[in-house]
């Protein structure tokens, strides 16, 4: 039902759409304003870094343009829906059939096959095994891993293993991949294979790619580079190269 | 869906068997110790009847004298009963598979240098039928000696033991007290009954010969009947009942000064404290499947906190509420049952273990068995939800922070 008002609402305006959006989190005294009203647009197919010094509002921008969270004020509109309307359920949902995430701490089922692993969201979304056992290894294939499917994540090098969650995260063709410092916990040379991952994605099958990433080095994979500073959105700029000098 | 989520379930349970069997430990000993103590108890039970039964089937016995529990008059202090009561009884009351007059005491029986404490029952050959014993070797009195008061006995198989091991007694003759005595029958040992003694420890006599030569009197201490299969004991009872007010004259409103005692009665009262029994460990140990629905919740719990990370890995890439609910809750049922059946398992071979030590009967009991497995399930729903909802509604940004 919502999948087919979102389908239907493929070609108004852009995919993601914040507007004055705030985050406050705890009460009186203690009240910390995460966000202080931002606007952000990502159209589809963009392929975005996110930067900023710590504490600035990046994970909380994140959490709420993944539906994990939901703005104290301010409108996010995600292919028109007004998400802020939806429920904790609905907004399952919209993750479950559109969203894919990457954490930092790759988040892998422990003493669970990688195979497995890449299959749960499918599981969720009520595709048979059959279907479902043969989307996984292609997804496995697709980051590299063809022949790793029985491996539990103690088994794979980090590296590996952050893959495993790329997988997991485009498995089932989502809109958008959300990235929270997915090479925060690699070397560079991994990060590299990540970034390159995730550019090959980007371009040949017009994922959405929003990353989080201090590192200048990954953010000039991106197309365009959000920067964060206590809550505000300080420039949007065009690739980081560009502002690097 | 629902079927995969069994699966989900499953497949965490297979993960995690130190965890899982840890949680059905509880189940499986509360439902084993539930059947144990029913199946045993109700073993116990069946074990009673049947002892009792062995006494006689559809036994009445008369005493004089008034009930035990009645107030006021003594036993003694009543007129004994003659031959003649036990006569017209069996001439007057119908339906009734035989009488036999009693006059019985203890008495010492002496072989050679053998000596025996034993009992001496005076009575017809309408005894053995009465009390259901039979005849292992020899014969029953006949006319005559039941009519001159013959100096012959019918040995239970105690005395036999003690004297003769394993000899032949038929013809021999033994001294019970101031009489000698030949054996001319050997009964068929019945054993231990229910209230602990020995029941094939007595000889039995022509009531004439204890009447004359030991009593010296003409008393009838007791007369046992037997009613007829079909027949209620209840009316044979009330018959005799009136037949004895009638014939010793006792007044419209006085009490008895008989008592009539029916087995019926004392298997119902025997059987019935087993069953209160069973009931009550029954209870005890349902207490303890509760006790162990309490730890599965605590491991629940325990493993809810442990889990934090997976169940917001699961919120986030689109799990509902109500999938992480029902995994957790099918978990907990199909721990559970698990454990139930383990423990139903365990029980059956603790209760024939049980059964075969204390020498009762083993007769499983279905019911317990359905219910504890039902009741184990309905455990792991109960103490499941809690800790199930506990998951379903975490915030899947903290919980993804949870190490
Ligand atoms: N659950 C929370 N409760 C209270 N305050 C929070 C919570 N989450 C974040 N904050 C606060 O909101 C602000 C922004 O946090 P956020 O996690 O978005 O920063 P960040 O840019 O992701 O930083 P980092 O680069 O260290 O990950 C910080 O001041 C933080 O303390
Ligand atoms: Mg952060």
């Amino acid at each position: 039902m919502m999948a087919d008002s979102l389908a239907a609402s493929e070609n108004s305006g852009p995919l993601i759409e914040l507007k004055a959006v705030t985050r406050r989190y705890g009460s009186g005294t203690a009240e910390v304003t995460a966000l202080q009203g931002i606007d952000v647009r990502i159209e589809q197919g963009d392929f975005v870094a996110v930067m900023g010094p710590s504490g600035s509002g990046k994970s909380t921008c994140m959490n709420i343009l993944g539906c994990l969270d939901t703005p104290s004020s301010g409108r996010y509109r995600f292919k028109g829906v007004d998400v802020g309307g939806l429920s904790r359920d609905q907004r399952a949902l919209l993750r479950r059939h559109y969203l894919g995430f990457v954490f930092q701490g790759f988040n892998l089922l422990n003493r669970t096959s990688a195979l497995e692993n890449v299959e749960l969201p499918l599981i969720y979304r009520g595709t048979g095994a059959r279907e479902r056992r043969q989307r996984a290894g292609q997804a496995l294939a697709a980051v590299g891993l063809a022949g790793w499917e029985t491996h539990t994540p103690a088994e794979l090098s980090g590296g590996q293993q952050q893959r495993v969650a790329i997988a997991r995260a485009i498995v089932t063709d989502p809109f958008v991949l959300f990235a929270d410092e997915p090479t925060g916990n690699l070397d560079s040379a991994r990060s590299r294979e990540i970034m390159d991952l995730l550019t090959v994605f980007n371009k040949d099958r017009g994922l959405t790619v929003v990353m989080v990433t201090h590192d200048p080095v990954m953010a000039a994979y991106a197309r365009r580079v959000i920067r964060f500073r206590d809550g505000y959105i300080e420039n949007e700029g065009g690739r980081e190269a560009d502002h690097v000098s | 869906m629902f079927l995969e989520t069994i699966l989900i379930a499953l497949r965490e349970i297979r993960r995690n068997v130190m965890r899982s069997s840890l949680t059905i430990l509880g189940i499986v000993i509360g439902v084993a110790a539930v059947i144990t103590m029913v199946t045993v108890g109700d073993g116990a039970t069946r074990q009673v009847a049947n002892e009792i039964s062995s006494l006689g089937s559809n036994l009445i016995d008369i005493y004089p004298g008034q009930s035990f529990r009645g107030p006021g008059g003594t036993r003694s202090a009543a007129s004994k009963f003659k031959i003649a009561d036990a006569e017209a009884i069996e001439r007057e009351i119908s339906g009734l598979a035989g009488v036999a007059p009693v006059n019985g005491r203890s008495a010492q029986a002496i072989r050679g240098n053998d000596n025996w404490s034993t009992l001496i029952t005076g009575s017809t050959n309408a005894y053995l039928k009465v009390r259901n014993w039979t005849l292992a070797d020899g014969r029953p009195f006949n006319d005559d000696e039941l009519r001159a008061g013959s100096a012959v006995c019918i040995i239970g198989d105690t005395l036999r033991k003690q004297f003769f091991g394993g000899q032949d007694p038929l013809g021999t003759v033994i001294r019970l007290e101031k009489i000698s005595c030949r054996i001319i029958g050997v009964l068929k040992p019945k054993g231990q009954s229910g209230f602990g003694s020995d029941q094939d420890d007595f000889v039995l006599l022509p009531l004439r010969t204890v009447q004359r030569r030991l009593a010296g009197n003409t008393d009838v201490n007791s007369i046992s009947v037997s009613v007829l299969d079909g027949v209620s004991t209840e009316k044979a009872k009330a018959d005799i009942e009136r037949l004895l007010r009638q014939r010793r004259q006792v007044g419209e409103d006085e009490e008895d000064d008989f008592h009539v005692r029916d087995m019926q009665e004392i298997v119902q009262t025997l059987t019935g404290t087993t069953r209160l029994l069973t009931t009550l460990l029954g209870a005890v140990a349902a207490v303890s499947l509760l006790v162990g629905g309490i730890g599965i919740m605590n491991i629940m719990l325990v493993s809810v906190t442990e889990r934090t990370r997976e169940i917001g890995i699961r919120l986030a890439i689109g799990a509902m509420e109500k999938q992480v609910l029902m995994q957790f809750l099918i978990e907990a049922v199909v721990l559970s049952c698990f454990g139930g059946i383990i423990g139903i398992l365990l029980g059956i071979a603790a209760s024939a273990a049980g059964a075969g030590a204390l020498k009762v009967p083993f007769i499983l009991n279905v019911g317990i068995i359905v219910v504890s497995f039902l009741f184990s399930a309905g455990v792991g729903v109960v103490f499941g939800y809690f800790p199930a909802r506990k998951a379903a509604l975490l915030d899947p940004i903290e919980a993804l922070r949870h190490e």
